[in-house]
């Protein structure tokens, strides 16, 4: 199996007994309860469970914008648990890219605006995030709305939008929670077929969550949490990733 | 770093202009309140000392009656004779010159303009003691004073009433009453007195004109006041005393007896007035500065009302991969820009508004380098305050918490 042969360069991601507790005292809730989960470069693996099973604590952890409550989550070997603040920002910066069900753009900050973002904190003169910017909306379809704002675009676009931006870094992992979430289901499939490209094309290794078993589909193994443990994992032949 | 904080500060302003501006407002509307009141006071503190020193620095003046303490008159307070003035000119130390003149309102005509004016009879001493300057003509002579010619002196306004403001009235009469009298000089004009009167109102003559011909008791000696001026340095005080005691001595008052006399000393006048033309302008800068409080709350109210909004936004630079200090220097120089922006707009305000009102209350335009300062940097200091706090609450926040914040 890939995943054991690839104990001797570490998987992108190693998570060992996660847990995650939210609130303290008599509210304190354990969303998470030891998770165990090791992921290689270059897989497409969609998270699935019912609601309130964990999966955006997961992905949160994973995607370094929180901090689990107890485990160790190793990224490319690095404990992460042991970096701090301004290193997971470092982390997100350098090889990470967030897709989330809400988009989260910048209001009226035009899409080559928001695309840029990334690449200015990297400190990339204007010219070159310039190119990048539209270079990354013209792979998502977007060529010719530069210049638009969300609000002049449809979720599907601003969606797109949202993915050129977690992409135009050339992350290692693009993390996407329910990012079809708030599509219809033709919308849905064009965000499909733009993560497996990107899967395929440029060797981003991808985590998705999504209830919808059709979506799922599209991934080339399925994670399935219930009750903020692991139910089940498996490798689907048919789907993307690419191993 | 500084000049990424700085683009990203100047898009998030042209982004939410509206916002922007009505951040500011308060700081300008407070600097350029602040600034207004303090430079209008300086105006009318500044006229105020020059009118003062216009009056001539170095004077007492001396009057019947005792004016100062209240619910005293002086009408039927004894008059000074020319024999007093002689006396303070002869015997007090560091006189320069004693001018005695007495005054009546009277209607002056020429052809068939009339023109109703002061009259005032003294001796050539006035002009040193009132520090007038001929514009064109001369002081009287001796043959004038001794045998109360009829000859006078007059003020640039009773030139412009009788004669029109470029005409030469040397040599031309003026009629008083039934006396007819040559005018032999011109007074330069001095413009309105601290008390809002217009100075260059005014005839002299001699005083022996005066006392026969238009006041109309001959071989009268009253004298209405005398004027001492006194030399650079001295002692001010040490010649009121001085004055004071010759004049009790002459009049023979009793040590139980109050003076019936009084003797100022127009600095002492003049240092009361400025010192309430300061009160009041601290009492405005007073109550501009609260103006500029209030402005400062204007700012935190906007900037907390707005971090809801600025939260999520924080979040998403945070989740993309922003450093907290990143996200907090943005805030920063945009606090520092829009603040700065605000302050600027309110010095050139009040500069427009101080300079207009000072012209229109005809008072000097006193540009004052301090407060503009203070103002300037009191905003700079409010925007930052209240700009930053509350961005540096959010920017401390796990991303994902800030996303979540609605
Ligand atoms: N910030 C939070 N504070 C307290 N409880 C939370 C918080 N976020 C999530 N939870 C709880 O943790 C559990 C897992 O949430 P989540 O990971 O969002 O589920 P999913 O994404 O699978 O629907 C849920 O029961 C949810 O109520
Ligand atoms: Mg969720």
């Amino acid at each position: 199996m890939s995943t054991r042969q690839a104990s001797v360069v570490p998987p992108l991601i190693e998570c060992q007994a996660l847990r995650k507790v939210y609130g303290s005292g008599a509210t304190a809730f354990e969303a998470l309860h030891g998770v165990n989960l090791s992921i290689d470069a270059g897989e497409f693996v969609a998270v699935m469970g019912p609601s309130g099973s964990g999966k955006s604590t997961i992905m949160n952890i994973l995607g370094c914008l929180d901090v689990p409550s107890g485990g160790s989550y190793r990224f490319r070997g690095v404990p992460v648990e042991r970096l701090n603040r301004d290193q997971r920002a470092q982390l997100r910066r350098h090889f990470l890219g967030f897709v989330f069900q809400g988009f989260n753009l910048l209001a009226r900050t035009s899409a080559r605006e928001n695309v840029e973002l990334p690449l200015l904190y990297r400190g990339l003169p204007t010219v070159e995030r310039h190119a990048r910017a539209s270079a990354a909306l013209a792979a998502v379809g977007l060529a010719g709305w530069e210049h638009h704002t969300p609000a002049e675009l449809s979720g599907g676009q601003q969606q797109r939008v949202a993915i050129a931006r977690a992409v135009v870094t050339e992350p290692l992992l693009l993390l996407a929670d329910e990012p079809t979430g708030n599509l219809d289901t033709a919308r849905s499939r064009e965000i499909m077929e733009l993560l497996t490209r990107l899967n395929r094309e440029q060797g981003i290794t991808v985590l998705m969550v999504t209830h919808e078993p059709d979506m799922a589909a599209w991934a080339g193994r399925v994670v399935h949490f219930v009750d903020g443990h692991i139910e089940s994992d498996q490798r689907q032949p048919g789907g993307g990733g690419m191993h | 770093m500084l000049w990424n904080a700085l683009l990203l500060s100047v898009r998030e302003i042209r982004r939410n202009l509206l916002r922007s501006f009505l951040t500011i407002l308060g700081i300008v509307i407070g600097v350029a309140a602040v600034i207004t009141m303090v430079t209008l006071g300086n105006g009318a503190t500044a006229q105020i000392s020059q009118q003062i020193a216009s009056l001539g620095s170095n004077l007492l003046i001396v009057l019947p009656g005792q004016r100062l303490g209240p619910g005293r008159d002086s009408s039927g307070a004894p008059r000074f004779r020319l024999s007093d003035v002689a006396a303070v000119r002869e015997q007090v130390a560091d006189v320069v010159a004693v001018s005695a003149q007495s005054s009546t309102s009277i209607t002056a005509v020429v052809g068939n303009k009339n023109w109703s004016s002061m009259v005032t009879g003294t001796d050539n001493a006035w002009f040193t003691t009132g520090n007038w300057v001929m514009a064109s003509g001369r002081e009287f002579n001796e043959a004038e004073l001794r045998g109360g010619r009829p000859v006078c002196v007059i003020g640039e306004t009773v030139r412009r009433e009788l004669f029109g403001a470029a005409a030469d009235p040397l040599g031309a009469s003026v009629r008083l009453k039934s006396l007819s009298c040559m005018v032999i000089g011109l007074l330069a004009s001095k413009g309105q007195s601290m008390m809002g009167s217009d100075q260059d109102d005014l005839i002299v003559m001699p005083f022996a004109t005066f006392q026969r011909r238009i006041s109309g008791r001959q071989g009268n000696q009253d004298v209405g006041s005398m004027r001492v001026s006194f030399r650079d340095g001295a002692d001010a005080s040490k010649l009121q005393a001085e004055i004071r005691r010759l004049l009790r001595e002459r009049r023979h008052l009793a040590t139980s007896e109050d003076d019936n006399f009084s003797v100022l000393d127009t600095r002492q006048i003049a240092d009361t007035l400025t010192g309430t033309t300061k009160v009041l302008t601290a009492l405005l800068g007073a109550v501009a500065a609260v103006s500029l409080l209030v402005g400062g709350i204007g700012i935190m109210n906007i900037m907390l009302v707005s971090v809801t909004e600025r939260t999520r936004e924080i979040g998403i630079r945070l989740a993309i991969g922003a450093l907290e200090r990143e996200v907090l220097l943005q805030f920063l120089v945009e606090a520092v820009a829009l603040s700065a922006f605000g302050g600027l707009l309110g010095i050139t305000l009040a500069a427009l508004a101080s300079f207009g009102l000072a012209s229109l209350m005809g008072l000097p335009f006193a540009f004052d380098v301090g407060i503009n300062l203070t103002a300037f940097l009191f905003s700079a200091a409010v925007g930052v305050l209240f700009g930053y706090v509350p961005a540096r609450r959010a920017a401390r926040l796990d991303p994902i918490e800030a996303l979540r914040h609605e």
